[in-house]
């Protein structure tokens, strides 16, 4: 586990958790995404979406839940909750496709300060991995990245404009990081919460564009 | 309803007649729903210069079963179509990539839900659709585009397959199939895609009325090849997967 500072890989999935709106049909992607369907969600009552046709999930199994014919778009093995369904793949789609789903959210490479986003090919890479990843990211209402805030070597992720190959372009709407939680605005991010132990100098640093600080700046918030 | 039974006794007779050069799908999103053990059977019947389509060549997780990729590795296949020819970690390193960058087999990169639809298509009699899906990426770069109500789609094409390889949790003699939870995935768009249906079946094989027609999940009109599959070890069963790091 490489050192991060800032909010842990659940912490950022709970904080994009705390946007979903009552009624929502959420789509959650591979990796730190999954781990929204781990949080308390309190009274408000949505429904996740996963693109092999799964709808209506809720956590990750327990050994004696395990169900090995039943997973999220992770692979990882999930628990069904009261009125969920399955659908085949062409029908997930078409729920996709058709505007169905509320929000989606992904992990990403990059992110853009114009809204592009970056997480299906590395530089210099033959081919690649797309998954869902193109047709949720034209299609759903809304897309939300979470993503650690710099790369390995410290570099940027937040950027002034994808230097890989994207995914979808202006769709991007709202951004949580290990360093807080972040908008698009075009020219730079707003920068709505910011992470315990990180300071703003901090993070205008390690984003791209210009970086404008949210009125009455709050830390992050992980409950209602 | 008067078929001449569709029950193959193993998988080696079932896909004994498949020639080279043919194109087959394989049902399976992770775990669920992979033919393992139609499979193997195809990886000791050997056909060759095969194109095969499937979401992913799979190989990145442990335990590996049986999947695209091993057939890949066995020297049969020309071309493969799917939505990953890596892996979505960057630090995991599929067996197929290594075969792709060297040229020794081809790809071609589709988006999940472009894939699933190019199935749907071919099965239904349409020819081509647009989608808003890949548009602005590379993907679209040179292709036909149009721009409909002042939004810009994507012109696909449909998917024909010869053979698709899927598995299901319950058949009855006439193929009529059920699937439990996620083993759906692509395997009902894939059985209307191809022109023989091979199917692994978790349980007995019913007597055709068995299952109630309102629960069918595929018709039996999409499937002409039935295998039970055996109980462990003669037969491949999914298996827990391993976690990994954090």
């Amino acid at each position: 586990m490489s050192e991060t500072k800032g909010l842990t890989r659940q912490q950022m999935a709970d904080r994009m958790a705390l946007e979903f709106q009552d009624g929502w049909i959420v789509n959650l992607g591979v990796g730190i995404p999954t781990m929204c369907s781990n949080t308390d969600t309190g009274d408000r009552d949505f429904t996740y979406h996963s693109e092999n046709g799964v709808i209506g999930y809720g956590g990750v199994a327990s050994p004696e839940e395990e169900d090995l014919l039943l997973v999220n778009a992770g692979g990882q093995n999930v628990t069904l909750k009261p009125g969920a369904s399955v659908v085949h793949h062409a029908d997930s789609f078409a729920i996709i496709r058709g505007g169905h789903i509320d929000v989606t959210v992904m992990g990403a490479y990059q992110v853009s300060m114009t809204g592009d986003f970056a997480n299906w090919k590395l530089k210099g890479q033959k081919g690649g991995g797309i998954g869902g990843a193109m047709d949720l990211a034209a299609c759903a209402k809304r897309v939300f990245i979470i993503l650690e805030h710099v790369t390995r070597a410290g570099g940027p992720r937040l950027v002034t404009a994808c230097d890989l190959p994207v995914t979808a372009r202006g769709v991007v709407k709202l951004v949580s990081t290990n360093y807080g939680l972040f908008e698009p605005t075009g020219d730079g991010f707003l920068l709505r919460e910011i992470a315990p132990g990180l300071t703003v100098d901090e993070i205008r640093a390690t984003t791209g564009g210009k970086l404008t600080v949210a009125d009455g700046l709050k830390t992050v918030q992980l409950s209602r | 309803m008067g078929q001449k039974s569709k029950q193959f006794g193993s998988f080696r007779e079932s896909v004994a007649d498949i020639p080279d050069g043919s194109t087959i799908g394989f049902g399976g999103f992770a775990m669920p729903g992979v033919p393992f053990n139609l499979i193997k059977a195809l990886m000791e019947q050997g056909a060759k210069r095969l194109t095969l389509v499937g979401n992913t060549t799979g190989g990145a997780q442990q335990p590996r079963m049986p999947d695209m990729g091993m057939l890949v590795e066995n020297g049969q296949v020309a071309k493969v179509i799917c939505a990953f020819t890596a892996a979505t970690r960057p630090t995991d390193v599929l067996p197929f990539t290594k075969y792709y960058e060297s040229g020794e087999v081809e790809a071609e990169l589709v988006p999940q839900g472009t894939l699933a639809e190019r199935m749907r298509s071919a099965g239904a009699g349409v020819p081509a659709f647009y989608t808003p899906t890949a548009v602005g990426t590379e993907l679209a770069e040179g292709r036909e585009t149009r721009v409909i109500n002042g939004r810009e789609y994507l012109l696909e094409y449909a998917l024909k397959l010869d053979y698709a390889f899927i598995r299901a949790r319950t058949a009855d003699s006439f193929g009529n199939l059920r699937f439990h939870r996620a083993q759906r995935n692509f395997c009902p768009v894939m059985a209307t895609a191809a022109t023989c249906t091979i199917v692994e079946v978790d349980e007995p094989i019913l007597p055709a009325g068995a299952i109630d027609p309102d629960d069918v999940h595929t018709s039996g009109i999409f499937v002409h090849r039935l295998i039970q599959v055996p109980a462990e070890p003669d037969g491949l069963w999914p298996t827990k997967r391993q976690e990994r790091r954090r």
